[in-house]
């Protein structure tokens, strides 16, 4: 880690361009030029108007359910003897995940700009849910491009989609996972660019999107903060999130940047582990590059092909992640780890049994972290975890796992 | 004057206008593209547009798509691309050659070594689909120093304030997609193109290439009466996939489609 740079603004992140520092940009054929700068100049347009903002916040209360509560995992601090842990417990929004804060903001923008068709790219098929609920509740048409691997094993969701009146595409060119479903989506764009809204899920795209999706998700962390100083205060000594893309984790750190004091962890998905190859960690073992619009640290060949990438959890398998991770990690305002898959398991069943909560298995990923930093710290700390998910939908996965047939 | 600006001269002298197949490079294996290339220049092509694989071609179709996975299975990389074209102007000085593809390919060979190598290979342009002007700068600084003409879409979605800045930061020709989609999409609306191009050359002397959506001699011979250059890649590259268990056949496959085309366009 670098020693961070005490004269950066983080709230003015990124520029006018859409950077952060060498990272993010607009990286699009030219057909999408004009309808990003519309997007743009709307959401700049809508961020500062009370109405749009009143709305928003009426749904986050009413519809999803925020705020989602700081819960202070008292037995299973004791257990690891270290750290006191408060979970941040997105896993009880409405739908199941954080996923939903971003879709409600960017369903209401495309509402305002007249949009009448919504398309998504989904990987484990929490961001699709979300998309066809908001959909569903806004009398909005929408498809879900989804990898024909990832749709055969997230059956369960793509069923969920089509209950809420969604169209699930299966995409089955490329490695037929979440890249390929964004590759998907955008082709669906700059085809219906007049008519359609492209909610892209997490904090990566070309600008604004990185931007326009951590806005949405920073209600996490602006939540966290405030609970954390209702319940114990003080502020926390250390955050940890998981980073798939990203979103989950942006919205816990990005209230907390300016907080020098706070220590803050990405954890990616080490799958097999970092050495195997066999992983889908690009901050940790990848290197930068330009993928989906933005410039960012991707896994990537030597001669600059994107390659597929292994995770547990269908969330976490993405070959990209959001820039602004890739730029704190550069000026080292926050640290990147990873844990393999047994290590989320493990951190499944730890805290499923100890404190009754089933976690998603891409939130286990933050959770394994937290299992190995708490016992590294004093009794009298605090440790803020996003657990951003629920594993109800894990529950076919884990089971094949341990061999047993449901 | 570099080959790209003397081959629209020369056309412009004759009257005609310019045919450019587009094939990706290495499909449906490296060792027929050189050929193909050679059997493309006899059919009537004036300039050769060679596309660079890349694992997600997000503008692209599913027929482009497939050629660029065809591709890949060789792991055809930036740099065998170059060689290609090194070995291609072994026999042929004369026909220009761009590149087309992804960033990513490039950004990691690094811009300046991307320039330098592909000037000494005989590559006359490059077009990164997903690089804009506004995040060209470095790259476009690289470009002009080694001669390389930067080659930029424009589409129905560009107002004029961007045709200004596209085309000031062109040279060679500039790209028109002819719809909004990917390549190899639905047919295209002449009049419509026509309106646009008039829009382009309100602001600019530099030829315009027309493409996406031309499928067969008849559009060709449309859009040729309108544009300074006709560009045919999905229309070719399906021939290709059809005949990828016989990569024998390709170049005269090809070779006739792309004929057929280029009579079409000369009769006017």
């Amino acid at each position: 880690m670098g020693s961070p740079d005490t004269n950066i603004d983080f709230a003015a992140m990124p520029n006018a361009e859409g950077h952060f520092g060498p990272y993010g940009g607009i990286f699009v054929a030219e057909t999408l030029m004009e309808p990003l700068d519309e997007l743009r100049e709307a959401y700049e347009r809508f961020k500062s108007d009370p109405d749009f903002q009143a709305e928003f916040d009426r749904d986050l209360a009413h519809y999803v359910g925020r705020p989602s509560p700081l819960y202070h995992a008292e037995r299973w601090s004791r257990e690891l003897g270290g750290a006191q842990i408060y979970l941040k417990r997105e896993d009880l929004n409405h739908t199941g995940a954080h996923k939903i804060n971003n879709t409600i903001g960017q369903a209401l923008l495309a509402k305002r700009m007249g949009k009448t068709r919504i398309i998504a790219e989904t990987g484990a098929g929490q961001h699709g849910v979300a998309s066809a609920t908001v959909a569903a509740r806004l009398g909005l048409e929408c498809v879900v491009y989804m990898g024909a691997v990832d749709v055969e094993r997230q059956k369960l969701n793509v069923f969920r989609m089509n209950l809420l009146g969604a169209k699930v595409v299966p995409v089955h060119s490329g490695s037929k996972t979440l890249k390929d479903a964004l590759n998907e989506a955008m082709r669906d764009w700059v085809t219906n660019v007049d008519d359609t809204f492209y909610i892209i899920g997490t904090v990566a795209g070309p600008h604004p999107y990185p931007a326009m999706v951590r806005d949405f998700q920073a209600v996490i962390g602006r939540e966290a903060r405030a609970q954390c100083l209702q319940q114990t205060g003080r502020l926390p000594d250390a955050l940890v999130a998981c980073v798939g893309g990203g979103s989950n984790a942006i919205g816990l750190f990005h209230p907390f940047l300016a907080d020098r004091d706070v220590a803050i962890y990405g954890v990616e998905a080490a799958g097999d582990g970092l050495d195997t190859g066999r992983h889908a960690a690009p901050l940790c073992a990848g290197k930068p590059g330009v993928l989906h619009g933005n410039r960012t640290y991707l896994m990537e060949s030597p001669d600059g092909q994107i390659i597929e990438t292994h995770s547990i959890s269908a969330g976490l398998d993405y070959p990209g992640v959001g820039p602004e991770h890739a730029w704190l990690k550069d000026v080292g305002r926050a640290n990147y780890v990873a844990v393999t898959d047994k290590e989320a398991m493990a951190a499944f069943h730890s805290i499923t049994r100890t404190e009754g909560i089933l976690p998603a298995l891409e939130s286990s990923h933050a959770l394994a972290y937290a299992m190995k930093l708490a016992p590294t710290m004093s009794k009298d700390k605090i440790l803020v975890v996003n657990l951003s998910g629920r594993g109800d939908k894990d529950i076919h996965t884990v089971a094949t796992l341990e061999g047993i047939e449901i | 004057m570099s080959r790209i600006a003397a081959r629209f001269a020369e056309l412009r002298a004759a009257g005609r206008k310019a045919l450019i197949p587009y094939v990706t490079a290495g499909d449906p294996n490296p060792e027929v593209t050189v050929p193909l290339m050679h059997a493309l220049v006899d059919a009537g092509a004036d300039i050769i547009e060679l596309g660079v694989p890349f694992s997600d071609p997000m503008a692209d179709g599913t027929v482009i798509q497939q050629a660029h996975e065809r591709a890949l299975v060789h792991n055809v990389s930036l740099r065998d691309v170059l060689g290609m074209v090194r070995e291609f102007r072994q026999t042929n000085v004369s026909t220009p050659v761009v590149l087309m593809g992804y960033l990513n390919p490039v950004e990691i060979m690094g811009y300046t070594e991307f320039a330098k190598a592909a000037q000494a290979a005989g590559v006359d342009g490059a077009l990164t689909v997903d690089m804009p002007p506004e995040e060209s700068h470095d790259f476009l600084v690289a470009l002009r120093e080694y001669g390389i003409d930067p080659i930029f879409l424009l589409a129905p979605t560009s107002h004029q304030a961007r045709i200004r800045k596209i085309t000031g930061a062109a040279s060679g020709f500039v790209y028109y997609v002819s719809l909004k989609g990917v390549t190899g999409a639905a047919t295209l609306d002449v009049s419509a193109v026509a309106a646009k191009l008039d829009e382009i050359r309100a602001e600019t002397d530099i030829p315009i290439g027309v493409g996406f959506g031309i499928s067969d001699a008849a559009s060709a011979a449309a859009v040729a009466r309108i544009a300074d250059a006709v560009v045919v890649g999905s229309a070719l590259v399906r021939r290709i996939g059809e005949n990828a268990g016989t990569p024998e056949k390709i170049p005269a496959t090809l070779g006739s489609v792309l004929n057929e085309m280029r009579q079409a366009m000369d009769a006017g």
